[in-house]
């Protein structure tokens, strides 16, 4: 039973990470109908710019001195940098075609993520980058059940950002230019909203997001590596797709359900963890083949971003 | 050409400096600063320096075209290039094929080494891409796992051969026949899917075939790949029996270098029969617009079944070839970076277009072993030129002539 709790919260973790990540995938989706293949490389970059950061920090002496403090700016800094790198992206490789065929759009971004990844490659080396994992250590004990704080900082970072988007989404104005937009782009032009805009904004926050999963992944696995986006990219789009692409709700349903399925089939299935990475193809698959609306499907009209 | 305002050329101006400002703020945190966290500007400004330079050319010619100024370079160009398309057209059509196959068939008597194995890898990306382009430039269907089925083939030839010594010429159509069920298998609950839905399932079943090769101990041997597969043999008259490795091994190149021209000039000629047949046409029909193809009764699952199989085979042809070139497989040649390379090909060459894709396997393949210094940059220029191929040149660089024929028409 202890077990099976400390896998639940291993999950839990992972299945929040998944959701920050698949949120890039579903808003960018419900509001031009683009897979952003490029988005694993915002999650993988902001793992690169989060370490980075942190090395500059340490080498100044704050790290020591106020660690948390530390830890919120680089949060801050990176996801500021990949909303910026999503722009810039979406300027040069996706608005552009805005009007060309789907595949064109479609094969820019598969170009681009590639582009992306060997840049990475190229400025930070193939090899691991460890993170400064020791800035945070110590166990928490429930009954039995022993939690890292870690692991405890992570999953509350995690429900933080994904209740600040959501009240971002459904309680403010751009939330509400967002949505419009994503209904209907001559309608919503009509009465005012610069769609342009809106969309590359929908890019940054979705980018931005992603960037936070990527440092959180660092301090949870204690190293990043330039290829890193490529699996968990995968992943949260499957976990997009099974939420119901275009749906906010849906995609952190779906993230949870990826991780959780991810973890419980390494822990109790014999021979597992080899096959971990094909649960979520196969989830995948069976979605768009059984219920391509995914499991929150039945509302895709009225609430997708 | 129209006068450019005043006003137009400042704008653009502006957002290129703005452009290259961000540039550097991007660049920054990933060249300045150290693993030690130590902050150096000179790396950063190296790099950017020379992307700064390179854009600021781009973007004077471009200014400069917009505002008419170069206009007297276009007269010269157009009659160089009529010139050339006269003299191309001028010379009979059998004579190029000639012309052509003599340069093929004696490649490996003026070349060492180095060049015939170069040729080799670019007549199995040529088989590769055709093989893609069947599914991605005909059907119109974005396949990102397309080296699955390459990897399935390279498999049944290295399992047929270690166990039942099986002959390279009988595996041949074995392979073909298994990587086309492999494309039903796959293809079937697909193709039921829109494009972009479609491309990220491919890419996860061909991701699911590559760890399942990488898992599977007792049948592929894991990552440690399978060893002691046999060459082609070939029977001489005077030898009632297939030659051995060993025998062959100071000319096998060339032998190999014949096997890989006679499989990629039977695919092309393959895919253009397929091509210009009722299939093809129907093929195009899918791809230009499904409703009304099957409005106009194109069993459209039924031909999208048949391109994602007739694809596969192609690939499962080439992976047979490369087992046999390499007399080892492992996982690590079906990645899905391959998969890339294979649909950078298809897209930089021109969809659809067979001479196009003999181009773009030949820029692809044979430009970065030019290149060697700059090897470490070869993915991103891939990526790059993808992007870019997109936003200038959607067509590729022969763009194929029955393409979107329709789009033309309504202008």
């Amino acid at each position: 039973m202890e077990i099976f709790l400390q896998q639940c919260i291993n999950g839990l973790t992972l299945g929040g990470l998944y959701a920050l990540i698949a949120l890039g995938y579903t808003m960018v989706y419900g509001i031009i109908q683009l897979i952003n293949f490029a988005h694993g490389e915002f999650f993988a970059a902001g793992g690169y710019v989060g370490v980075i950061l942190l090395a500059w920090m340490a080498a100044q002496g704050m790290t020591q001195s106020h660690p948390w403090l530390c830890m919120g700016l680089a949060l801050l800094l990176t996801m500021i940098y990949c909303a910026m790198l999503a722009m810039a992206v979406e300027r040069v490789a996706y608005k552009p075609l805005r009007h060309s065929s789907r595949l064109s759009v479609l094969l820019s971004a598969l170009g681009m993520s590639i582009f992306l990844q060997n840049g990475l490659m190229l400025t930070q080396g193939v090899y691991d980058k460890a993170y400064p994992t020791e800035m945070v250590s110590g166990l928490v004990t429930f009954g039995g059940l022993q939690i890292s704080i870690m692991q405890i900082l992570i999953l509350s970072t995690t429900a933080v950002l994904l209740v600040g988007l959501n009240a971002l989404v459904f309680r403010t104005n751009v939330g509400k230019a967002m949505r419009a937009t994503a209904q209907d782009k001559v309608m919503s032009a009509l009465v005012g909203i610069n769609s342009g805009r809106i969309i590359a904004l929908t890019f940054a926050i979705g980018a931005g997001l992603a960037a936070a999963a990527g440092i959180m992944v660092g301090f949870n696995y204690g190293s990043v590596r330039y290829d890193m986006g490529f699996v968990p990219g995968i992943k949260a789009f499957a976990a997009a797709v099974l939420g119901g692409i275009g749906n906010i709700t849906g995609a952190m349903v779906g993230g949870l359900i990826i991780g959780m399925v991810e973890v419980m089939a390494a822990a109790y299935i014999q021979g597992g963890t080899e096959y971990k990475d094909v649960f979520a193809f196969i989830i995948l698959i069976a979605v768009l083949y059984f219920m391509p609306t995914g499991i929150m499907g039945e509302n895709v009209d009225d609430t997708r971003v | 050409m129209t006068p450019v305002s005043r006003t137009d050329s400042a704008r653009s101006w502006l957002m290129f400096g703005l452009g290259l400002c961000w540039l550097f703020v991007l660049l920054w945190p990933l060249l300045g600063i150290g693993a030690d966290g130590v902050l150096s500007f000179a790396e950063t400004f190296a790099v950017w320096g020379r992307i700064a330079a390179a854009a600021l050319v781009c973007m004077v010619v471009w200014r400069l075209r917009r505002s008419g100024s170069l206009g007297f370079l276009d007269a010269p160009a157009g009659s160089l290039r009529d010139g050339m398309a006269r003299v191309a057209a001028g010379v009979p059509r059998p004579v190029w094929l000639i012309a052509l196959a003599a340069l093929a068939l004696s490649f490996p008597l003026y070349t060492e080494r180095y060049a015939q194995d170069v040729a080799v890898l670019v007549l199995v990306y040529v088989c590769l891409g055709l093989g893609l382009n069947v599914v991605v430039g005909l059907c119109g269907l974005l396949d990102l796992g397309y080296i699955a089925f390459y990897g399935v083939g390279a498999y049944t030839y290295a399992l047929l051969s270690i166990h039942y010594d099986l002959s390279f010429w009988l595996s041949l159509p074995i392979a073909a026949c298994l990587a086309a069920v492999a494309g039903c298998i796959i293809g079937y609950p697909t193709l039921r899917m829109r494009g972009d839905y479609l491309a990220i399932v491919t890419l996860g079943f061909g991701e699911i075939v590559r760890i399942l090769l990488n898992n599977w101990m007792s049948l592929t041997n894991g990552p440690n790949g399978l060893l002691g597969i046999k060459s082609p043999g070939i029977y001489l008259p005077s030898l009632a029996d297939g030659f051995s490795f060993e025998h062959l091994y100071m000319r096998k190149l060339e032998y190999l270098y014949y096997v890989i021209l006679v499989l990629a000039v039977f695919t092309v000629i393959a895919v253009r029969r397929l091509n210009f047949s009722r299939i093809g046409r129907a093929w195009e029909a899918i791809r230009e617009d499904e409703t009304a193809a099957e409005v106009m009764g194109v069993n459209t699952f039924l031909l999208k079944l048949l391109a994602y199989a007739s694809g596969a085979a192609f690939g499962g042809l080439a992976g047979v070839f490369f087992a046999a070139r390499m007399r080892f497989v492992s996982p690590e040649s079906f990645s899905f970076m391959e998969s890339v390379m294979v649909l950078a090909m298809v897209v930089l060459g021109g969809m659809g277009s067979i001479p196009g894709i003999i181009l773009g396997a030949l820029a692809l393949i044979a430009l970065p072993e030019a290149f060697r210094g700059f090897e470490l940059y070869r993915m991103l220029a891939f990526g790059g030129a993808m992007t870019v191929m997109m936003l200038i040149r959607p067509a590729g660089l022969i763009p194929a002539k029955r393409m979107g024929k329709r789009g033309e028409e309504a202008e």
